[in-house]
């Protein structure tokens, strides 16, 4: 077993929901399979999913919701 | 002129353009920012900067009681909205009135009123103005919409009430049509809105964008002749002209003459933008939206008018009369605008912030680029992607169309991808040289070719 690391493709801001009022499209602990969306990365006011390109378990989150980041940054971590 | 130093609370390119304006007229600036732009052109021009929040808009931009406190700890004494953030919101004119100090735009209440499209449709319609045909309320059931249809004319549109940017519109050609479409339409806003409610508007197939530029000081109101922005990707407009040929000089006459009525109705004060559709085929135009303030395709109408019009509406914030009479306002020449754009056409106008590694302006009497950038910016990702303005004046369009073709040569952005070659396709264009567009040619032209 090994860590697996999610980076964001782009410099923006981060978002763990789809809508301030709704549920993150993935909880802390959550399981994770390839293609999953895990997160939107609003950049200029444009919004791009990150999804997962590797299923995994227990995925921990390094960053909050409407956190700024850099590209490259380490959105989540996962076990694989 | 009752003020001497003025907020500036907005970013980016209308930031230095509102500096500027200040500057001609001797008056010192106040730059509020967020903590991602301490390093912008707009801070290091102003005589003064205020950091007011983090990166986000929400906690920066737009947050009012850091800005109020920012004018009043900087001794401030006006506020120039530019324009999005909070250049609409009537509670942030009105917490700047309340704190003593001059909003440079209309009133608060003047905002709200305009701001809410039922209203100003009716505002428009008190002024005299044409209104879209269609419904004044919600429809209370598919009777009394196919017989609104039929007295306005297929094709209609059915619109959710709740809907907007686009949302929850169906076309419909005919009776038919209608009565199948309609009980679609409500479940369908109901599912996505949580409100079933429809309402009807006249379908206007090729439809030309035009708006009339008007200034006001509470108690004289002049228009500076329209502008053609029917060049739009996703409704954003991305190519502005000034004046809009399309229009003959009795529609110019009447289409002008409406705006200044609809900004006299309300005793409009500052500068403000009456939106109209035109219908080229039958030479009809429809009232839209006000837009109250500054907008970002001014310029073209400075350029042909030879006004400065974020000057006027400061000096009109600042309890002056309005400098010119509505003789003094001429066109001259053609002006076009590209809107240059951190965004990459090859990849369907992905954004890309980066850094400016290079950059070469054009610099001419016949040319303006408005923009933030200097070389070694390091463009925010937080913020929407406009660069800069490329504004080109001629004799005439045909004219003014060749010097922006040799003048988009000359501008280069390096270090990050940009909607140049939009642009430069677009200049290249036979139809857009004929003047041939209306609101959806460009996502149609778009959706044949690669740039």
């Amino acid at each position: 077993m090994s860590i697996e690391r999610v980076l964001s493709p782009l410099p923006g801001t981060f978002y763990r929901r789809p809508a301030p009022d709704q549920p993150p499209f993935k909880a802390d602990g959550a399981d994770v399979a390839v293609g999953d969306v895990l997160g939107l990365v609003e950049v200029m006011k444009n919004f791009q999913e990150v999804t997962a390109e590797v299923a995994g378990r227990g995925i921990r989150f390094l960053v909050e919701d409407g956190e700024a980041i850099d590209a490259e940054q380490v959105l989540a971590e996962l076990e694989v | 002129m009752n003020i001497t130093r003025v907020l500036i609370a907005n970013r980016g390119e209308i930031a230095v353009r509102i500096n500027q304006a200040c500057r001609k007229l001797g008056l010192a600036t106040v730059q509020v920012h967020s903590s991602a732009d301490a390093d912008s052109l707009a801070v290091r021009l102003a005589d003064h900067a205020v950091e007011i929040g983090p990166p986000p808009a929400a906690k920066s931009y737009l947050n009012i009681a850091a800005i109020i406190d920012a004018a009043r700890a900087s001794g401030a004494d006006a506020v120039h909205p530019g324009y999005g953030f909070l250049a609409e919101n009537g509670e942030f004119a009105d917490a700047v009135t309340a704190a003593g100090l001059a909003f440079i735009g209309p009133s608060g209440d003047a905002i709200r009123l305009l701001g809410d499209k039922v209203a100003a449709r009716q505002v428009a319609a008190n002024a005299g103005v044409p209104t879209v045909p269609g419904s004044t309320a919600r429809l209370t059931d598919v009777d009394a919409g196919l017989g609104l249809a039929a007295r306005i004319g297929y094709p209609v549109m059915i619109k959710a009430a709740a809907g907007g940017g686009g949302r929850g519109i169906r076309v419909v050609a005919d009776a038919e049509e209608f009565a199948r479409q309609f009980p679609q339409a409500s479940a369908e806003a109901l599912a996505a809105f949580g409100d079933g409610g429809l309402y009807v508007e006249k379908m206007i197939a090729r439809a030309r964008h035009v708006e009339v530029q008007v200034l006001g000081d509470g108690q004289r109101w002049i228009h500076c002749f329209e502008r053609e922005c029917s060049l739009q990707r996703r409704r954003q407009k991305v190519w502005e002209e000034a004046p809009a040929l399309c229009l003959t000089a009795e529609v110019r006459a009447a289409m002008c003459t409406a705006a200044v009525k609809l900004a006299a109705q309300v005793k409009y004060s500052g500068a403000g933008t009456v939106e109209f559709l035109y219908d080229e085929a039958s030479g009809e135009f429809y009232f839209i939206e006000v837009n109250t303030r500054i907008q970002v395709e001014h310029p073209v109408t400075e350029m042909i008018t030879g006004l400065d019009l974020v000057a006027e509406m400061i000096r009109v914030a600042g309890g002056e009369r309005l400098s010119i009479e509505q003789d003094d306002v001429e066109i001259r020449g053609h002006a076009i605008e590209c809107r240059i754009n951190a965004e990459n056409p090859a990849k369907n106008f992905l954004p890309q912030p980066g850094t400016v590694s290079a950059l070469q302006v054009p610099v001419a009497d016949d040319v303006r680029f408005d923009t933030m950038l200097f070389e070694g910016y390091k463009v925010p990702p937080f913020y929407d992607s406009l660069l800069g303005k490329l504004i080109v004046h001629g004799d005439s369009r045909a004219a003014c169309l060749a010097r922006l073709r040799e003048v988009l040569t000359l501008l280069r952005i390096e270090g990050l991808a940009t909607t140049i070659p939009l642009h430069t396709a677009l200049a290249a264009d036979p139809q857009v040289a004929a003047g041939e567009f209306d609101t959806r040619f460009l996502e149609r032209w778009l959706a044949g070719r690669s740039l």
